[in-house]
């Protein structure tokens, strides 16, 4: 079985957001990266499958600058057997169908029996990566796996519904499917994973430039509609003044 | 222009979100078709007949008596062919996610997602962990938008009349790959957070197992339940029935007192409705901060138990 994990190198969360200059995205020279946070449900995962069916290889597969080899790297460390790196040189892709393509075009002819992916990127959060490429690819779909179960020809997948309910879905392979976060517990890289990824093949593919059919126009602050108390002081006078808040103004007593 | 709306069918009831895609598509104006799929279409044309859209279009085959993502792509991708819109709305629902993309790729018309505002041709959304908004547009001349829940209000739609008609799917069993089981719920929840009055809600800021009885010890000083957000949930710090948020519950006490919840967007959509929200995060740019009536910068293990001793004193 070949599984590949689509994966994305997106701004970590303690980063400091400073608007660039044409106000289309940030400053990445302030930025620190990290593997997109639900990425790491989607490798687990594919990890766990290979170890518990033995004959499996799992392929890590990220678009974006040559920065994004590192999210790569972490995925090999952990475990998986391989690299596919989609180099992008110049600004950086953000429509979701012109990523899909040229992911499509990098691994039409691995044929996968099944991809993972993430829910959705820390930073767009478009959500539909996963579910792109395996429609272009004539794959099954299924979106927010909270459990697999693999057989030799299918994948039965537990699909998270909203509001507390839930549903298995039998998927035909080759199949897409993006794994829900919470899903399993990412395991850490072991010294002697990392050390064990650096002699792992990443094969570089250029990526393609497919129409754009959407873009950003500008990235600003939010405007809050709400007026905000902020409180903003010393221990003390920040739990006296909790304590006014909950008798005289919200009178939970 | 022409805007196809697909309803999503919510256990028998037209989805909460279906009817706020509604709003949107006839506060973008133009001439409005919605298309409703399924075994339950009679219930919600019903629902959809004192609304002032021009047409709807009903598909009833039962390979497509229920939701699965290889019919619905089918069936919505067969519609805009034959009908032909310029726009195609929905809500931005986790059924959306599932099959959206697919008729987005399938057609190569561009899908823009978790839409919160809508101005001309220019759609928001959240971007950065809901910390920057961006606006987005497409120079398609077809395009397929989802709204994000109080993108538009159901309240604001306008009342009418409109006609159906039965929209013929080409439909066979051969395109229909995978099998879906009847969708169920997982055990009842022992706490009733939709219609709790008070609510302490502890997010990824508590930092650790052993601090979670801070939350219960706060909620017990102030007779609140207590809830929290995915990623407390994830952990297995917390049940799942206790999660606030889209795969959780709704809530809209008198008072929500967030605990180091950042406010993602799916945590948002669930507890935005709250009448007063009190928010302590140690981050001064959390998105919580944008809708909370009261934001206390500062650090929730210190603030806490200092809180609960004064409360409990007096």
């Amino acid at each position: 079985m070949k599984i590949a994990v689509l994966v994305k190198q997106v701004i970590g969360s303690e980063s400091a957001l400073v608007i660039s200059e044409d106000n289309t995205w940030v400053k990445e020279e302030n930025a620190s990266f990290v593997m997109n946070p639900p990425d790491n449900y989607a490798i687990e995962e594919g990890l766990t499958i290979k170890e518990k069916i033995g004959e499996c290889e799992v392929v890590i597969v990220s678009q974006g600058p040559t920065r994004v080899q590192k999210v790569i790297r972490e995925g090999l460390a952990k475990g998986a057997d391989r690299g596919i790196h989609i180099e992008e040189s110049g600004q950086i892709e953000t429509d979701p169908l012109s990523i899909a393509k040229s992911i499509v075009y990098a691994i039409k002819d691995e044929n996968f029996d099944l991809i993972f992916s993430g829910l959705q990127s820390d930073d767009m959060g478009m959500g539909q990566t996963g579910v792109l490429v395996g429609e272009l690819l004539g794959m099954s779909t299924a979106t927010l796996a909270i459990e697999t179960e693999i057989d030799k020809e299918k994948i039965r997948v537990k699909r998270e519904l909203e509001s507390g309910w839930f549903q298995w879905v039998t998927l035909g392979s080759p199949a897409s499917v993006s794994i829900q976060s919470g899903i399993n517990q990412p395991r850490y890289p072991s010294l002697k994973g990392i050390m064990g990824a650096k002699k792992k093949e990443i094969k570089i593919v250029q990526s393609q430039n497919a129409e754009k059919n959407q873009s950003i126009e500008k990235v600003f602050v939010p405007q809050t509609s709400k007026e905000t108390e902020i409180i903003d002081t010393d221990l003390n006078s920040t739990v006296d003044r909790i304590v006014e808040i909950l008798k005289s103004e919200v009178k939970i007593f | 222009m022409d805007i196809l709306v697909v309803i999503e069918d919510s256990r028998g009831l037209m989805h909460r979100m279906s009817k706020e895609a509604i709003a949107g598509a006839q506060k973008i104006g133009g001439s409005i078709t919605a298309l409703v799929i399924g075994d339950n279409s009679d219930a919600i044309l019903n629902e959809l007949s004192s609304i002032a859209i021009d047409e709807t279009l009903v598909v009833k085959h039962e390979l497509v008596s229920s939701y699965n993502s290889d019919g619905y792509t089918e069936v919505v991708a067969q519609v805009v062919q034959s009908t032909n819109p310029d726009i195609i709305v929905a809500g931005h629902t986790y059924q959306t996610r599932d099959f959206m993309p697919r008729v987005s790729a399938r057609l190569d018309i561009p899908f823009i997602p978790d839409i919160i505002y809508v101005e001309q041709d220019s759609y928001t959304k959240q971007v950065l962990n809901s910390k920057l908004n961006s606006s987005v547009s497409s120079s398609s001349n077809k395009k397929i938008l989802s709204f994000q829940s109080a993108c538009f209000s159901e309240e604001d739609m306008l009342p009418g009349s409109n006609s159906s008609q039965n929209f013929e799917a080409d439909l066979d069993s051969s395109m229909i790959r995978s099998s879906s089981e009847e969708p169920f719920q997982e055990s009842a929840a022992e706490v009733d957070l939709e219609s709790a009055e008070l609510i302490v809600s502890v997010g990824r800021g508590i930092e650790k197992e052993e601090n979670i009885p801070i939350a219960f010890d706060l909620a017990s000083a102030i007779s609140a339940e207590v809830s929290a957000s995915r990623p407390v949930v994830d952990a297995g710090w917390l049940p799942s029935f206790r999660q606030v948020g889209s795969s959780g519950s709704t809530v809209s006490p008198k008072l929500y007192f967030s605990l180091g919840i950042s406010g993602a967007i799916q945590h948002v959509v669930g507890m935005k409705g709250s009448k007063n929200i009190l928010a302590i995060n140690k981050d001064p740019d959390a998105p919580i901060f944008e809708i909370a009536d009261y934001a206390v910068i500062g650090n929730v293990l210190d603030i806490v138990p200092r809180l609960i001793e004064t409360l409990n004193d007096t």
